[in-house]
């Protein structure tokens, strides 16, 4: 055998060996000195959790808010998504309490569906409100309405909103985990998330004024101002759109009675919006201003 | 492609059917007072003007309506004599209700037009600046730019070329062809005004060489001592904007993000100019503006004088179109916007009326299809941008890194990537949806 072989073939295995004890040493040392210690219930916790990374907590997504929670600056109630028994659950697990959480649910500030307001201009580019709310507005009579191309549909996880008949988006109270994903996709910035309580809903955020915006919707919000003066304090008018306080006790319907177009509305539980007596039955029939 | 790297003209870009020949030979005809007028309050980039009359006061034909709210403001002036019906919202092009001032003309309102105090053509650039301030100029080639705004070099930077801008690349329109043929000596007076007030050593005045007889009859009549020079550019869309036209006249290429001033350009629209030179010496206001009315639904096409706020359901009955009108475009066909009703008034920015019927629109319904990578786009985009693969990221709402790493922000949105994909994809309204979501995330 060639001697020169058999000497380079040794130095290669003994500068390699000599590299991989060195590098692991390294590793090693890295192992002991730079470790990170993490609670492990971080990672018990983080099972247990519903994984939607929504956001509905306030937190970036499900494990910073299973760190929050072994930390204990948040309380398992926190998570609208996971049911009452898995936040038990959590909550046994942690021996916390699971704290008390107000539901919330993102509210749609517009009652103008297609077979109360009319369209201006017919829309024909692609199906998002994104889109048509670039082009000319999106061709609704009243330019701060809902479209009713549904971005909000697809943009919900929890299958919580649906488009009725009227192309308006229905939430579900139940479904709705109020992680805000509809308050990002509506160009328009139709929704806002609320208390389940908050059952006073001004459905208009039209700031025309005058009965001239009837002619685009018929459910629009006037500005005349009635709801304010029957429900002092509790409504202020605030650029021709009443503005509810609802820091003020709110379990009285006063506000939305002497409404004559019914754009402020009770969210009734069991039957859903519930309008003045003053404000006229909805229309049915065709709409209008529809090509024939 | 090989032929657009040509000498004189920008790279990339495209060519849509011009469709001028229906009104490019039709002399400027003046179109009757509408029997009330909406003068919106807001034609211009910047803030509202504020008016100046009450509700019930009867002006002249000319007179200031509405005063500058500001620098970057201008004034108005009564398109008509007549009286002010009110001052309240009205339809405005971006389908918002905008403040206007409804104007209705009084019976037998002539055309005459009051006369203010004359800017002399020897006035400091300050008052020059001023005058055109007052006299509300703004870019009359669609962007509404306050012309005077951007008149003055920027601190310690200077202007030694003045581009006058009459290429009009968008298919249809022949108002600044029509402009460049009838109204040469008010374009000469108002480069006077311009050169003086920039302080430029000379103009060029850029136009297409699909009209020949525009470039002709302006080297004809070129005044001696004027430092003024007319080339003219092979027919390529979008020349007309003002970045291309720089790089096609001068060969200087205006940074991202930043203005011609910075390559020591400024470029005007021709119909600016020939108003400025119309308006000044008389120290009067635009009262009516050259609007290039045509397109296939549209009986009597033409250039007409339009008086500002004339609703476009008048300009339309007027010059007739048929039944089955079915899309209205206010600018060109490529970056002109679709007119949300016909409410909305002739504005300052208003450079043409393009209506189709019922059966252009359905030859328009066109399926979408996937990308297929082609780069077509690619070759389009005057700005060298990446149109699929900005296409591909809007379509998975990846904003941010489209501004990030793709340069959305230096679109300019002209279409040219749209109009060749053969996979019909809307990339400029996917492109219009980012950059509308960007400005919302910038400003919650």
């Amino acid at each position: 055998m060639d001697r020169n072989l058999v000497t380079g073939a040794l130095a290669a295995v003994a500068a390699l060996s000599g590299l991989t004890a060195l590098l692991a040493g390294l590793l090693i040392l890295a192992h002991r000195r730079l470790r990170v210690d993490e609670d492990p219930r971080i990672d018990a916790v983080d099972e247990m959790l519903p994984h939607a990374n929504c956001g509905a907590c306030g937190q970036p997504g499900c494990r910073p808010f299973a760190e929050a929670l072994v930390a204990g600056t948040e309380q398992p109630a926190g998570c609208s998504v996971a049911s009452p028994a898995e936040r038990e659950h959590i909550a046994a697990f942690l021996g916390v309490g699971v704290g008390e959480a107000v539901k919330r649910v993102a509210r749609l500030a517009c009652a103008g569906g297609t077979h109360v307001a009319v369209e201006r201009a017919h829309y024909a580019g692609a199906a998002s409100c994104g889109a048509a709310a670039q082009v000319a507005g999106g061709g609704k009579g009243c330019f701060w309405g809902c479209l009713g191309l549904a971005d909000c549909e697809r943009a919900c996880d929890f299958e919580a909103i649906r488009m009725d008949e009227h192309a308006l988006p229905v939430v579900d109270e139940v479904l709705c985990t109020a992680c805000g994903d509809c308050v990002d996709a509506c160009p328009k910035d139709l929704f806002e998330v609320h208390p389940l309580d908050h059952r006073l809903w001004v459905a208009c955020r039209s700031l025309e004024e005058g009965d001239g915006l009837l002619g685009d919707c018929e459910v629009g919000c006037t500005a005349c101002g009635r709801c304010a003066l029957d429900a002092p304090g509790l409504v202020t008018m605030q650029n021709t759109l009443p503005v509810v306080d609802y820091t003020q006790p709110h379990d009285e319907r006063v506000a939305i009675e002497r409404c004559p177009t019914g754009a402020i509305v009770w969210l009734d539980p069991e039957t859903g919006p519930q309008r003045g007596v003053a404000a006229p039955v909805l229309r049915k029939g065709p709409r209008r201003g529809t090509p024939t | 492609m090989l032929k657009w790297f040509g000498a004189g003209s920008f790279r990339h870009g495209v060519h849509p059917p011009e469709a001028k020949d229906a009104t490019r030979d039709l002399p400027i005809r003046r179109l009757p007072f509408a029997p009330l007028l909406v003068v919106p309050l807001s034609q211009h980039l910047g803030r509202p003007s504020i008016p100046v009359v009450r509700e019930g006061q009867q002006v002249v034909r000319g007179e200031p309506i509405a005063r500058p709210d500001g620098f970057l403001s201008v004034a108005m002036h009564a398109p008509a004599s007549g009286v002010v019906k009110a001052i309240g919202l009205a339809p405005g092009i971006a389908g918002r209700m905008l403040p206007a001032i409804y104007l209705k003309p009084l019976p037998g309102s002539t055309q005459e037009v009051v006369e203010g105090t004359p800017c002399p053509l020897d006035a400091t650039p300050e008052q020059i600046v001023h005058a055109i301030q007052e006299a509300g100029v703004v870019g009359l080639g669609g962007a509404g730019f306050p012309t005077h705004a951007k008149l003055r070099p920027p601190e310690g930077g200077f202007i030694d070329t003045l581009i006058v801008n009459g290429v009009e690349c968008e298919p249809y329109l022949t108002t600044d062809h029509r402009v460049m043929l009838e109204q040469r000596e008010d374009i000469f007076t108002g480069l006077r005004f311009l050169l003086a007030a920039t302080g430029a050593a000379r103009a060029i005045i850029g136009v297409e060489e699909n009209k020949p007889d525009a470039a002709a009859h302006l080297r004809e009549g070129l005044p001696e001592k004027l430092p003024v020079s007319i080339e003219v550019l092979p027919v390529k869309y979008p020349q007309g904007a003002e970045k291309m036209l720089i790089e096609a006249l001068l060969g200087r290429r205006v940074p991202p993000g930043g203005l011609p001033a910075s390559v020591h350009a400024l470029c005007v629209n021709v119909a600016t100019t020939a108003e400025i030179g119309r308006l000044l010496p008389h120290g009067r206001g635009i009262q009516e503006r050259v609007v290039t009315i045509t397109g296939p639904a549209v009986r009597h096409k033409g250039n007409y004088h339009v008086p500002i706020g004339t609703p476009l359901h008048f300009l339309l009955e007027t010059v007739g179109v048929e039944d089955d009108l079915s899309r209205v475009f206010l600018g060109g066909p490529m970056m002109g916007s679709a007119a949300p009703c016909l409410d909305v008034p002739i504005t300052k920015g208003t450079s043409g009326v393009v209506a189709f019927t019922e059966r252009e629109s359905l030859t328009t319904q066109v399926v979408e299809h996937p990308c297929i990578r082609c780069g077509y786009c690619l070759d389009a985009c005057p700005m060298f941008l990446d149109p699929s693969q900005l296409g591909l990221l809007a379509a998975n709402e990846r904003h941010q890194e489209m501004a990030d790493r793709h340069h959305l922000m230096s679109c300019f949105e002209c279409g040219a990537c749209a109009y060749v994909c053969p996979s019909h994809i809307p990339l400029v309204q996917r492109f219009r949806v980012a950059k509308a979501a960007l400005r919302k995330a910038k400003a919650s």
